[in-house]
């Protein structure tokens, strides 16, 4: 392998491996990195949100001794229909938020944006009060039987990834409200909704696993 | 049959082993870049879909046989029959000794199973079979040369059984790691002809004689009156502690402490002085006898025979 | 960008500051640990991931000598039970997570970047986080040694085996804290990976040079591509594992209490569905460094790249059903063994697929016996028998008598220490010229290489035998009178061979930094993008980023008469 040869391959010469620049392939175009890295982390969650539902599954009807389900989340009546209601209707209002972003209008963008906060903030003390109710009034408690384990376990779960979200939606109304987002990280936002999107995603699962199906048990 | 399936493996193992190694062993010798290369690259070959396809479809074609002869044997195994009047023997799995059962016979013993020979003929055939359980943690069943394992699995009963061709001792040891002594949760299983099974239960069943000599009535009363009894069943009295093995027939066995040593004067006052010096991590505690205390302890096991 | 794709535009031209060497900084030993501190290079990154691995290794395998000294002689007093029995958890443990893993991501940070084509990772200080959480958690283990006496008195190191099988790992019957330690440092462990396994991914998905198309990346960046997605995928059981132990062990969460109607087995489940895809984790990198080391050495490429690619993707896909071969003896149904047993046989095709695809790569080459083949080569050889010997233990019955035995001690060390991490050498001794300008010396390096094989076999071949006498796992101690003793004191001496290899090795990264012949920038003669920078590369890989028509860009480039894209 000549020296020439050699020196060829890189240090600033425009020859070498580039080869014909009319090979009509058309612009090089890749996917944007931060979608593909939310992307991943939704996959990841998900992996690890299927075994705690595996767990929940598994464990159905199979306390020994009560509160069961059917005693403390018994259907329709302690279903957690406006909360759920909220949780879901966060998902639209923050698609409206998005919208206005891209019309850059900053105004509608910051109260559509403050309404999802406000009923993903509704979902979290909704949950507050009935695990209040739950522990304290109905003594269902994770170590109580395996229905207080996977329960717990499994809401707990997605309630954190709600805590999570609703600081990072913080964030980014704060930063908004002082003018502090520049107009080229709309798809940092964007990225956020996506994954207040997989938030609410496993919500359904959770609550038809949890208070619709097992609610019998 | 497993010795049937088991041939068979290693067979086709052995037969790809030796195939797939001439191979990389012809392939190295025979394209070794020669001392005096001419420097140009041999001819760049990309693949060849139809080498590539025998490749593919052969190794499919071994992994279908293989599938075929698996499944029939787990399920011949699996779904065998037990005789309705083969031996039932109960194993309860403890850190780190062997609590086993006879339930119709109701003998209770430890670290042993002893069974009756068996016989190759179906129809004559008196396998044992085995109840497992655990009591603490996950451990497992293995006498190699009678079973593969099972696992003895809290809040989960498991099965197996045991069809020996030939009387003698065999050797066995808990099969999943169970903590500190999993090493010496050791395991023998006894076969005896008809008769020398039909003289063990017999012997089993039987009161031993009442303490006699002073000593062996002292060792009694110790023995009653420490906590010996808290953890230790002797059939013949209050003492009904089921966290240790059942004393019963202590003498009767071959070995102290799940096989940690062979049972004898010296070896059962050692374990009496401090069980802590052969077992060191299991749960017996010592018991802080003086030397005569266990003297008279140690004569009072004896008689448990 | 704002509309949410990546357009990479032609760099104009600039005079780069002069190429910089590792560690040759004249600055003081201050400087050097600072920039060690602050880097979010990925070649620094993956230096430090390969250097901590390598530490780790020495330390676990000093903890494997003193375990194979104690089963030398039956009834042995060398080591207190429990003392061995932290070993074996800690060796386990340390080499799975603070060895194997780290080498892998060392090797997938390092080349992954300059294979195809760019700058950096995509996240350049997630990749930092990466490393410094799995360092800490390593340290973190390990620290458990120091800390407040446990059952006796080796510290507080976890003994309860590196997959902690429920209920061995209650509060109940792991008193004290070492089973914290294991259950912290390892989830820990398990963020570090998946923040760097999906900087993998995007930066495979997303920062690709002009022209290489998925189909056209170098086969070594596809396993990583799919090693990645499995950590993605395979490592939250783990974690969730760790997190409902952690909520059993604090919060009395009946998780696995079997008291309360929870199940043992369940731990073995959720365990092992991460647990199998992990051993693919560990192994496909191993396949993509033979998948560049053997072309380059049989001067040919490498043969099928298709269906290795078809191959390694269906690897990963069936890798996640096939948990359960783990289980055989905890009493599943039959249907249930008979599924698990079906799944791991399939998952053998796949596999000897690619032993045959290499070795029609070295057919009709020109294979040049240097040390990085020579390392390839013992690989093809063990790996053949540990795959085999694989299959042996996917037969359910066989397995009924083999699992937890000697056998399946063998079996997994065949496939790691003599598939694995015969790669990983070879890798080092690719890739060494690149990273540091020096070749390895070769001496020294066949001593690593012909005493650590005959070590190996020395080590594992007898344990296959000891299984087959009856010997199960995790004894601190045997009977005298099974049988056993000739082949655990033959194993424990191959062990003393493979300690001097590695001193060798060890001698011989530090000997050729100072002393190693000039490498240049492509030492081998090879294809791949990686060669057509300095050695080392300078921190921003190249200087103009690269374009390319073919899988081997700088074959197109040494012979413009024959190039791979008219004939690919």
């Amino acid at each position: 392998m000549s020296a020439e040869k050699l020196a060829s391959l890189h240090v600033g010469h425009p020859t070498g491996f580039v080869n014909d620049p009319t090979d009509g392939t058309g612009p090089w175009v890749l996917p944007s990195q931060r979608k593909v890295g939310v992307i991943c982390l939704i996959l990841t969650e998900s992996a690890l949100f299927v075994i705690f539902v595996v767990a929940y599954v598994y464990y159905m009807g199979k306390s020994l001794n009560p509160p069961f389900p059917r005693d403390v989340i018994p259907f329709p009546t302690k279903t957690p229909w406006l909360a759920s209601f909220a949780l879901f209707g966060s998902s639209f209002t923050i698609v409206y938020a998005e919208k206005m972003m891209h019309k850059l209008d900053r105004k509608g963008f910051l109260i559509w944006w403050g309404i999802t906060m406000a009923l993903g903030a509704y979902f979290v003390f909704y949950s507050a009060t009935e695990w209040y109710e739950l522990i304290y009034h109905e003594g269902l408690t994770i170590s109580v039987n395996v229905f207080g384990t996977t329960f717990y376990s499994l809401v707990g779960l997605h309630l954190s990834h709600v805590i999570v979200g609703l600081i990072l939606l913080s964030i980014i109304f704060v930063l908004t409200l002082f003018g502090k987002i520049p107009e080229d990280h709309i798809e940092h936002t964007e990225m956020i909704s996506w994954y207040w999107h997989f938030v609410d995603g496993i919500w359904v699962v959770v609550l038809t696993l949890v208070y619709f199906i097992s609610a019998r048990y | 049959m497993i010795h049937v399936t088991a041939v068979l493996v290693l067979l086709i193992s052995a037969f790809i082993f030796v195939v797939v190694t001439g191979m990389l062993v012809y392939v190295v010798v025979k394209f070794r870049r020669p001392e005096n290369d001419d420097g140009n690259e041999p001819p760049q070959i990309y693949g060849s879909t139809n080498i590539e396809l025998a490749w593919t479809v052969i190794p499919i074609l071994i992994t279908v046989v293989l599938v075929l002869v698996t499944s029939r044997t787990i399920g011949e195994i699996q779904n065998m029959k037990m005789p309705e009047d083969a031996l039932k023997v109960r194993i309860v799995g403890h850190q780190w000794w062997w609590e086993v059962h006879y339930p119709d016979l109701g003998i209770i013993t430890a670290n042993e199973i002893h069974v009756p020979i068996s016989d190759r003929d179906a129809a004559k055939a008196t396998p044992t079979h085995l109840t497992l359980q655990a009591a603490d943690v996950m451990h497992s069943f293995w006498v190699p040369q009678l079973a593969g394992k099972t696992d003895l699995i809290p809040n989960k009963d498991n099965e197996s059984w045991i069809d020996p061709y030939e009387t003698g001792v065999y050797f066995g040891n808990c099969a999943e790691y169970c903590g500190t002594q999993h090493a010496n949760m050791l395991l023998r299983v006894i076969v005896h002809t008809k008769e020398g099974f039909e003289k063990w239960v017999a012997n089993q069943k039987a009161e031993p004689a009442a303490p006699s000599t002073p000593e062996e009535i002292e060792g009694h009363r110790l023995f009653f009156a420490n906590s010996c009894v808290n953890c230790h069943k002797v059939s013949d009295s209050v003492a009904v502690g089921v966290f240790g093995p059942d004393l019963s027939k202590l003498m009767t066995r071959q070995t102290i402490g799940a096989g940690v040593a062979p049972l004898n004067g010296e070896t059962l006052w050692s374990w009496v002085r401090d069980p802590q010096v052969l077992k060191p991590g299991c749960f017996m505690p010592d018991m802080k006898l003086h030397d005569k205390e266990v003297d008279a302890v140690v004569a009072y096991l004896e008689t448990l025979k | 960008m704002a509309n949410g794709t990546t357009t990479v535009e032609q760099e104009e031209e600039y005079t780069p500051p002069p190429p910089e060497r590792v560690g040759e900084e004249p600055g003081s030993l201050t400087q050097i640990v600072q920039e060690m501190v602050y880097t979010v290079d990925h070649k620094k990154l993956g230096l430090m991931y390969l250097g901590s691995g390598l530490v780790f290794f020495v330390v676990a395998g000093i903890m494997a000598t003193l375990i194979r000294i104690q089963l030398f002689f039956p009834n042995s007093k060398f080591l207190e039970p429990d003392v061995f029995n932290r070993f074996f958890t800690m060796h386990g443990t340390a080499m799975i997570f603070l060895v194997a893993m780290p080498w892998v991501f060392g090797f997938a940070n390092y080349l992954v970047p300059l294979m195809i084509g760019t700058r950096d990772m995509a996240f350049p200080r997630l990749n930092a986080f990466g490393f410094w959480v799995f360092l800490f958690s390593g340290l973190f283990l390990f620290s458990s040694y120091f800390t407040a006496p446990g059952l006796y008195n080796a510290g507080s190191a976890p003994n309860v085996g590196w997959f902690a099988y429920s209920p061995l790992t209650a509060k109940a019957f792991s008193k004290g804290h070492s089973t914290d330690y294991w259950t912290l440092s390892l989830l820990l462990n398990g963020i570090g990976s998946i923040a760097t396994a999906v900087n993998i991914l995007v930066t495979v998905f997303c920062l690709r040079c002009k022209g290489m198309t998925l189909g056209k990346m170098p086969l070594l960046v596809w396993m990583f591509l799919v090693t990645a997605f499995l950590v993605v995928i395979a490592m939250p059981p783990f974690s969730a594992c760790q997190i409902m132990l952690i909520l059993d062990r604090y919060l009395d969460a009946n998780f696995f209490d079997t008291q309360a109607g929870g199940s043992a087995v369940l731990w073995a489940h959720f365990f092992w569905i991460f647990g199998h895809p992990e051993v693919y984790i560990l192994v496909l990198p191993a396949f993509a460094i033979a998948s560049e080391v053997i072309p380059v050495f049989s001067r040919k490429p490498i043969f099928g790249y298709p269906i290795m690619v078809a191959a390694t993707v269906s690897i990963a896909f069936i890798s996640l059903g096939v948990w359960a071969h783990h289980m055989f003896t905890v009493g599943m149904t039959s249907v249930g063994n008979t599924f698990f047993a079906i799944s791991t046989m399939i998952i053998a095709v796949p596999t000897g697929i690619k032993i045959f695809n290499w070795l029609g790569t070295m057919y009709g080459g020109k294979i040049r016996l240097e040390l990085p083949m020579l390392f390839c080569i013992g690989f093809l050889f063990q790996f053949l028998i540990a795959g085999l010997t694989g299959v042996m233990l996917a037969v359910t019955p066989f397995d009924w008598q083999l699992s937890d035995s000697y056998f399946v001690v063998a079996h997994f060390h065949y496939v790691i220490l003599g598939g694995i991490v015969f790669c990983l050498f070879a890798g080092f001794y690719y890739w060494y010229p690149k990273a540091f300008g020096k070749m390895l010396d070769v001496k020294l390096g066949l001593w690593h290489f012909w005493l650590f094989f005959i070590g190996f076999h020395l080590t594992f071949d007898p344990q296959h035998f000891a299984g087959f006498l009856g010997m199960p796992r995790r004894i601190f101690t045997y009977e005298a009178g099974r049988g056993w003793e000739i082949w655990n004191q033959i194993s424990t001496i191959g062990v003393f061979f493979q300690g001097a290899s590695i001193l060798f090795f060890v001698v011989n990264l530090i000997y050729s930094y100072i002393k190693g012949k000039e490498a240049g920038d492509d030492p081998w003669d090879a294809w791949t993008l990686e060669w057509a920078t300095t050695s080392p590369p300078p921190e921003y890989n190249f200087d103009r980023i690269p374009e390319v028509r073919s899988r081997r860009p700088l074959w197109d480039a040494k012979h413009p008469e024959d190039p791979d894209w008219k004939f690919e």
